[in-house]
């Protein structure tokens, strides 16, 4: 129906801001799962070359451990850090827990699900992953 | 097409040429309107309308300043003025709001971009299509579900205590605006997603100690475009404006699915 | 299947692939970080059983977590039963490749068919 049908569409979806931290996390929850995917499959491909003998591991080892390697693989480490604690508030706002409960709802209407123990979890979230991601720089990059 | 200008504004601008007297700037905004009539024209088009606003002029009350002087083709739904009805829902500089529920003043912007709801068919400029979800409200059976009505046997009576009601009343608030359907990241791309309107008044009935209906509606919402496709991303809540906070009941909702509630 | 059936799979694989994966990460943490990715220390670890039971869990949870996110993206992006059910056992297809693959591997390291 295109104007018409009028749906936000991919952008709107994909669009971060406009809607606080929590629409942030939801968005950054769907790309770092994407991305773990992408390198989980890459993942599997490249340990399967221990079949093929040492020259073929090492050949492999060697492909990741360029600079480009481990600039990969630290991203890869601040989206698993990332994806895992976001997840973890995740499961438990899903079960009901940590959401609020309900009563009277008083003007200017502060929606209790958004409160400061998730943004806390998401900014969290986002800060232990930036620690995963520096220490892995250091491990790496031997700093 | 011939810019109008408003009779207020014509006003001070020929008071200002006989005593030269300054325009009070600050007190005129441009309504920047999207316009677009699915049966006449091919594409969406932006028309814009200076207005004089004071500090306690509504958008609504602004828009109706527009019809009334500038240009009455203009199509906008309201009916209240209150935020009760739930009708002059819009995207106001780029967010979902009612209308009538928001100053001028606190927008604090010269320019203010009046769009119809994301997520909504338009029926025309700033009115949309609401028929879905009325479809998705109704599918959730939005209504107390107990073979021991007063209705069918005449005796017998619901009793409820005040803790009883604190468990729905929040969600009973629910104006059926559609701001929630238009923020929702989900509804952007998935049109058989139910909604967080649908899925928060699906939680008003279950949370009911007078409903038996729980098992019914669980299993309506409990398919592949149903509850599940909500990800708790909070926008629906942000933009209720009478205080629901949607994703507060969905949350609490899927807690019965996966059994941390009964 | 129901969708919350689905669902709880989906909250289960990533309750237990944070676990397991943590274990596999301290692992490698326990020795020098370049030596713990030598051929021979590599094959080492595949080699003793209850690693290589670890790996093929590890495998087959995030397999599963992973291909029923890709699938919930998907479900999202586009409507319509052809392609909803394309999706989801294209999904499926995907997850039972990526298994059938990676614990072929894990099999045959263990069993020193190298």
């Amino acid at each position: 129906m295109g104007d018409n049908d009028n749906k936000e569409g991919f952008k709107g979806m994909a669009n971060p801001g406009r809607y606080g931290i929590e629409r942030v996390a939801y968005w950054l929850m769907r790309i770092t799962g994407l991305g773990l995917l992408a390198y989980f499959i890459a993942h599997i491909y490249e340990t399967s070359t221990i079949l093929d003998g040492p020259s073929a591991w090492n050949a492999m080892l060697e492909m990741t451990q360029t600079t480009e390697g481990h600039i990969f693989l630290t991203l890869v480490i601040g989206m698993c850090v990332f994806h895992t604690a976001n997840g973890i508030r995740l499961v438990f706002g899903h079960a009901g827990y940590g959401v609020g409960k309900p009563g009277r709802p008083d003007y200017p209407y502060p929606a209790k699900s958004l409160n400061m123990k998730g943004k806390a979890c998401i900014y969290a979230s986002i800060g232990i992953a930036a620690l995963a991601m520096w220490y892995g720089i250091a491990v790496m990059f031997g700093v | 097409m011939e810019q109008k200008i408003h009779p207020k504004i014509k006003e001070y601008q020929e008071k200002q040429e006989e005593s030269k007297v300054e325009v009070p700037k600050a007190n005129l905004v441009t309504l920047k309107i999207k316009k677009y009539n699915p049966n006449k024209d091919s594409s969406s088009s932006y028309q814009n309308y200076q207005v004089p606003v004071e500090k306690w002029t509504t958008v609504l009350d602004a828009l109706l300043d527009v019809k009334q002087n500038l240009d009455h083709s203009i199509g906008v739904r309201y009916s209240c003025r209150q935020a009760a009805c739930g009708s002059c829902g819009m995207k106001i500089n780029g967010k979902p709001k009612l209308a009538c529920f928001t100053k001028i003043s606190e927008l604090d912007s010269t320019e203010i971009t009046l769009e119809p709801m994301d997520n909504f068919p338009i029926t025309r400029d700033l009115v949309v299509d609401f028929s879905r979800l009325f479809a998705n409200h109704k599918k959730i059976m939005p209504y107390i579900m107990n073979n021991e009505s007063e209705i069918s046997n005449g005796t017998k009576e619901f009793l409820q205590d005040p803790k009883h009601v604190e468990e729905y009343i929040q969600f009973a608030g629910c104006i059926k605006c559609g701001l929630c359907n238009s923020a929702c990241p989900t509804m952007a791309m998935d049109s058989s997603f139910v909604g967080p309107q649908a899925l928060a008044q699906a939680y008003r009935y279950v949370a009911d100690n007078r409903d038996k209906g729980k098992d019914n509606r669980l299993k309506v919402i409990d398919e592949s475009h149903g509850i599940w496709r909500c990800h708790f991303a909070g926008s629906c809540s942000q933009v209720c404006p009478k205080g629901v906070d949607p994703a507060m009941g969905i949350q609490l909702l899927r807690g019965y699915l996966l059994g941390f509630r009964d | 299947m129901r969708e919350s059936i689905v669902m709880k799979i989906h909250y289960g694989t990533a309750l237990g692939a944070v676990a397991l994966v943590a274990i596999h990460i301290l692992m490698r943490l326990t020795v020098d970080f370049h030596e713990s990715l030598t051929y021979d220390a590599v094959v080492a670890n595949y080699q003793m059983l209850g690693y290589a039971l670890l790996l093929e869990l590890i495998l087959i949870l995030i397999s599963v977590h992973g291909f029923n996110g890709l699938r919930v993206i998907l479900l999202e992006l586009r409507q319509g039963s052809g392609y909803e059910k394309g999706v989801t056992y294209g999904c499926i297809a995907g997850m039972v490749v990526l298994i059938a693959y990676g614990t072929r591997t894990i099999i045959m390291t263990n069993m020193g068919m190298i």
